[in-house]
């Protein structure tokens, strides 16, 4: 089994609300039962209510995979990069410290790394993640080109991402708008952002202003 | 590099069965297929070890790990620690026990019927110890280790029964750990979304063939006469020299990766006691500037440039796991917020597919 061609997990993050529903979802997944595996982020607790979850992008190249030493990491031929293999992970942290996206978690009782697989156990039948299937916002959402181009005529999905001098192809897509003029998410725009300093600025908080519902028609 | 490796250690193995058994005077020709098989495990294991330390960040985590440890101003302190967690984690499985109980219970049994089988059986197939009628009575063994005398035992005593029943002991250790292994594989939603035949399935057969076919060897000569002997025989060297064989390539390697675990700890030890890398973007501590150092380096030898060419940040490394969250999002968030507002609103009802 493999998870069909043409479904793919789109991402957007400030389209969340913060309900927390997908991390529940999560963690009643039975591959790691109890545990979420989202990370589920308040930008800035204090001045804006933006909050974004956080999944495997499921690299092409995963560095978390290549940083390894136990070779615990495995991707699948379909592109889905599963969490460690539990007879193998030292629980170096390794992987932790090296997903450029923040992702895997060390789960220090167990001595385990864990992370997102994707729910393999449904992607692989053409299920949607538990996540994307709870997600009243369609932050996650899973599905097809065409299904999410019909719901988004205003965006459209990247996955590149550029890390320094890094690129990074992943199999999950972000969501982007449309006219912009960009070929790849670049990190380093976080950083060199000129007007950085005016809170009206901010990013995040001009984006959940501007994300919030708009119910006119 | 690794081939010579592999070589040299096949060779010391061959000097050690050599010297062991006295120049093979003690050494039973019928048990030849088991030697074989053994050296070319020990070919096969030494082989892929080697490859495998030579991965960077295997290289990095094992040129580290023995500094740290043989670090003189901790050394006798890692010794205690050595010990102790040598108890913990490879004896007793503390980590697995917390994953679960079962998964406690079956790995822990498993590994005390193999290393109690493999106590027996190895020093016996190379000829290291075998047994000596003490004296004309025949009432009493010696056991005799690389030539040398080591103690006495009567026929009939109970540590002679204990002794002569070890396998038997070591297959119903095995067994009853199959058994709880293999159920949680067909009922545990977790195991049957994630697992494969080779890697999950087939070490289980493996070791559940070979502990049966033991078994009923003593079956058969005990109770049914030695019928079908031969055949049995046969059938558990086979099932006994296939997993010999198939033991460098599958599952069971994690015996020999596995202990790497412990010098994991003990960089963490050091990691902790040194200085701590800071984000550059919430100057939170985040890890030891050791790791993060050491992972830049890995990360390079590996081909991975998250270097930053120009600007204050050098190596994306330097980022919090959080931040690096954060990172991410914001750069969408501030595509969002940069794109011109359009005159429609995006309406969007959720997807009717399940
Ligand atoms: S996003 Fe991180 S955890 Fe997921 S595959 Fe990429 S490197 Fe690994
Ligand atoms: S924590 Fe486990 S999975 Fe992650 S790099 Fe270390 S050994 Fe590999």
């Amino acid at each position: 089994m493999s998870v069909p061609e043409s479904l793919f997990f789109f991402l957007d993050p400030n389209r969340c609300i913060g309900c927390e529903s997908c991390v529940q979802a999560c963690s009643e997944c039975d591959t790691h039962k109890g545990h979420s595996m989202i990370h589920l982020e308040r930008v800035n607790r204090y001045e804006s209510p933006q909050t974004i979850p956080v999944v495997c992008m499921h690299c092409d190249s995963p560095t978390c995979a290549e940083v390894c030493p136990a070779d615990a990491i495995k991707r699948t031929e379909d592109g889905v990069v599963q969490t460690a293999r539990k007879p193998r992970c030292i629980a170096c942290s390794n992987c932790v410290l090296a997903c450029p996206f923040g992702v895997p978690k060390m789960n220090t009782d167990y001595e385990l790394m864990m992370k997102c697989d994707m729910c393999y156990d449904r992607t692989s039948e053409g299920k949607r993640p538990m996540c994307a299937t709870v997600c009243p916002s369609q932050a996650l959402f899973f599905g097809t080109h065409a299904e999410i181009q019909a719901l988004r005529p205003r965006s459209r999905s990247l996955n590149t991402f550029q890390f320094g001098r890094q690129t990074i192809h992943t199999k999950v897509q972000m969501m982007v708008p449309r006219e912009a003029p960009v070929m790849h998410i670049d990190v380093a725009a976080a950083w060199h952002d000129p007007q950085g300093e005016d809170e009206q600025d901010d990013p995040m908080l001009s984006a959940a202003l501007f994300e919030l519902p708009v119910l006119s028609n | 590099m690794a081939a010579a490796v592999g070589l040299a250690t096949t060779a010391l193995m061959v000097v050690a069965i050599l010297i062991g058994s006295r120049r093979l005077a003690h050494f039973d020709a019928a048990l030849v297929g088991y030697t074989f098989a053994t050296l070319f495990a020990t070919f096969g294991i030494s082989y892929r070890f080697t490859i495998w330390l030579q991965r960077p960040p295997t290289a990095m985590y094992w040129k580290r790990g023995w500094q740290v440890f043989l670090r003189p101003d901790s050394l006798g302190r890692n010794l205690v620690q050595w010990l102790k967690r040598l108890g913990a984690i490879f004896f007793a499985n503390s980590f697995i026990w917390r994953r679960g109980i079962s998964r406690g219970a079956a790995h822990w049994l498993v590994m005390w019927g193999c290393i109690l089988a493999s106590a027996i059986t190895f020093p016996l197939v190379f000829g290291w110890i075998h047994f000596e009628f003490t004296d004309a009575t025949f009432q009493s063994y010696t056991a005799v280790m690389f030539g040398f005398p080591v103690f006495s035992f009567g026929i009939h005593s109970i540590p002679g029964y204990l002794i002569f029943h070890g396998l038997v002991w070591a297959s119903f250790l095995v067994i009853a750990g199959v058994m709880i292994a293999m159920r949680r594989r067909m009922v545990g939603h977790d195991a049957r979304a994630l697992q494969r035949f080779g890697e999950d399935f087939l070490p289980l057969i493996l070791l559940y063939a070979v502990s049966v076919t033991g078994l009923m060897l003593v079956v058969s000569y005990k109770w049914m006469n030695g019928y079908a002997y031969d055949f049995l025989a046969i059938t558990h060297a086979v099932t006994v020299i296939g997993t010999l064989l198939w033991m460098p390539f599958g599952k069971l390697f994690h015996i020999f990766q596995r202990p790497a675990q412990l010098g994991v700890l003990f960089y963490k030890d050091a990691g902790r006691r040194g200085e701590q890398a800071r984000c550059v973007v919430c100057s939170q501590e985040y890890a030891s500037l050791m790791h993060i150092e050491d992972l830049i380096e890995v990360e390079r030898q590996l081909g991975y440039r998250y270097d930053f060419p120009e600007g204050s940040v050098d190596h994306y490394q330097r980022v919090c796991p959080r931040c690096r969250r954060l990172t991410v999002a914001a750069v969408q968030t501030q595509l969002w917020a940069s794109a011109a507002v359009p005159a429609q609103p995006e309406i969007s009802a959720p997807p009717s597919h399940s």
